[in-house]
């Protein structure tokens, strides 16, 4: 396998650590240090760039308007937008634009008329309601929030936890069960209208991350047209799965974006950072902490653009896209945590970005499949059939 | 915890601020008569935290009488937007200096 990068690749990764590095860490140092979003107007200004550069679009396919990148540099440009304090889980405060739900893409024309095309015009925006209270790492059976076909509409009740901006969005993609008998063949997904009566945000979910809250909601006897069905009627568990498991590589190179941020800063510091008459570089337990996040850095991007390349070959890549997500998060986890060892109190402070990436790094060996999930999800490829 | 920050209210008094510390967290502001003018946060660029930011309202005031409550909270920007979404579901509207500060889409609360 070879990772050596294209010339074009190679134009590209050296763009967008210049765009992060004079763009975005300037504004980043005058936000608050748990901040979200930019100003509007610093926003707007870099969008417009993006959108000069021609890279606006992240995500999105060409034939919609994207920029016309694989996966594989799709993945190497994510490593290089985590690199900042928000990177995590707003790389480059979202100028890039998004995709947005990819499952929309799979829509009907006149669904995508009335929610894809003004999602991507930035109109709209968008919810994915998939876990329940009842849990979230096994949704084909956690799933209780029920629909019920009624003349042309389908009613729909129950409540689902963990959703990030269903408050202040327009529309979403809720999975209901349709079928009670029929486990993970029994799950529709619905595009529901957050205006609609029955839809309600009962609470803010607070968690580690500050920023991008998650919410819970409840749906009471909410009216869903047969229409907004997307895709068809008990076949929305695989539109969740098949989103699972792409979310798994830009996931992955998110945690691997942070880490080399983080390993960057604590190899420029133990060489300045002097402790009984000699630099912190000097000292052996430094010098194996340095060498262990190189490790576990290496180790996930390997992983990561082997899942990208396999996924770009049209080949099947759930496993690797699983190893990836497990790799990364977990490696992600620990680069931070002694680049935080390495900074010392200083590590501890919100002067410094570790705390945050610390904090939402936790979250990443949970979020979209915690590592047990990928864990299993890698054995049953190696050793075949499902687990009861 | 429920979801309001309903504490009782304290006049906002540099005597009452010894007792508020340099943390991160949330705050309200209300006239005498407890009608809520503002809901802060003292975040991570906060000089003093929470007590930095009251002390700084408490000059603002200029002498005018006001009331405050906070809530200790490591989740300050969180914990602060929603109370916001909760002041609108409850007053149909934001404060007015709220209401000139904010610049994002403030999401929609219906606590049960």
């Amino acid at each position: 396998m070879d990772y050596q990068l294209t010339d074009e690749q190679r134009i590209i990764v050296d763009t967008m650590r210049k765009f992060v590095r004079e763009e975005i860490l300037p504004l980043e140092d005058k936000l608050d240090p748990d901040a979200g979003d930019l100003e509007p107007e610093d926003k707007a200004r870099l969008v417009a760039k993006v959108k000069d550069m021609g890279f606006f679009g992240f995500g999105i396919p060409a034939e919609y308007g994207g920029p016309d990148v694989d996966t594989t540099t799709m993945t190497l440009m994510a490593i290089e937008m985590a690199q900042h304090r928000a990177g995590l889980y707003n790389p480059c405060y979202g100028v890039f634009g998004g995709a947005g739900l990819a499952q929309l893409f799979e829509a009907t024309e006149e669904q995508k008329e009335k929610y894809l095309y003004p999602t991507l015009d930035g109109k709209l925006t968008t919810f994915f309601g998939l876990t329940e209270p009842s849990g979230g790492s096994d949704p084909a059976r956690a799933i209780q929030t029920r629909a019920v076909r009624d003349g042309d509409d389908w009613v729909l009740n129950g409540s689902k936890i963990f959703i990030s901006g269903a408050d202040r969005a327009d529309f979403g993609l809720l999975f209901a069960r349709t079928d009670a008998e029929k486990g993970r063949g029994g799950v529709t997904c619905f595009i529901v209208d957050t205006d609609t009566p029955g839809f309600y945000v009962r609470r803010v979910v607070h968690t580690l991350r500050s920023t991008r809250y998650a919410t819970e909601i409840q749906i009471e006897n909410m009216r869903v047209p047969h229409k907004n069905i997307l895709g068809e009627v008990n076949k929305g568990f695989s539109i969740a799965n098949e989103r699972l498991s792409r979310q798994r590589i830009p996931y992955a190179a998110g945690c691997i974006g942070v880490a080399i941020k983080a390993q960057e800063m604590a190899i420029e510091y133990c060489k300045i950072r002097h402790t009984f008459g000699g630099p912190l570089a000097s000292r052996q337990s430094i010098q194996w902490m340095i060498v262990d996040n190189e490790l576990d850095i290496r180790t996930a991007r390997y992983l990561c653009l082997d899942a990208a390349q396999k996924a770009d070959r049209g080949e099947e890549f759930r496993t690797e896209a699983a190893m990836a997500k497990l790799v990364g998060s977990e490696a992600g986890g620990r680069v931070v945590d002694r680049a935080m060892q390495i900074f010392g109190g200083y590590g501890m402070t919100k002067d410094f970005p570790f705390e945050r990436w610390y904090r939402e790094m936790r979250i990443r060996r949970v979020g979209e499949g915690p590592s047990e999930v990928q864990r299993l999800v890698i054995a049953r490829d190696l050793i075949g059939g499902a687990f009861h | 915890m429920g979801i309001r920050l309903d504490k009782k209210f304290q006049p906002l008094t540099a005597e009452n601020l010894k007792d508020v510390h340099g943390h991160l967290g949330v705050y309200h502001l209300a006239e005498p008569d407890g009608a809520i003018y503002y809901i802060g946060y003292a975040g991570g660029r906060s000089l003093f935290g929470l007590n930095g930011e009251l002390k700084r309202e408490l000059q603002a005031r200029d002498g005018r009488p006001a009331l405050f409550r906070f809530e200790v909270n490591a989740q300050y920007l969180s914990r602060h937007e929603e109370l916001l979404m909760l002041h609108v579901a409850d007053h149909g509207e934001l404060p007015e200096r709220n209401r000139r500060e904010l610049n994002h889409k403030l999401g929609r609360l219906t606590p049960a």
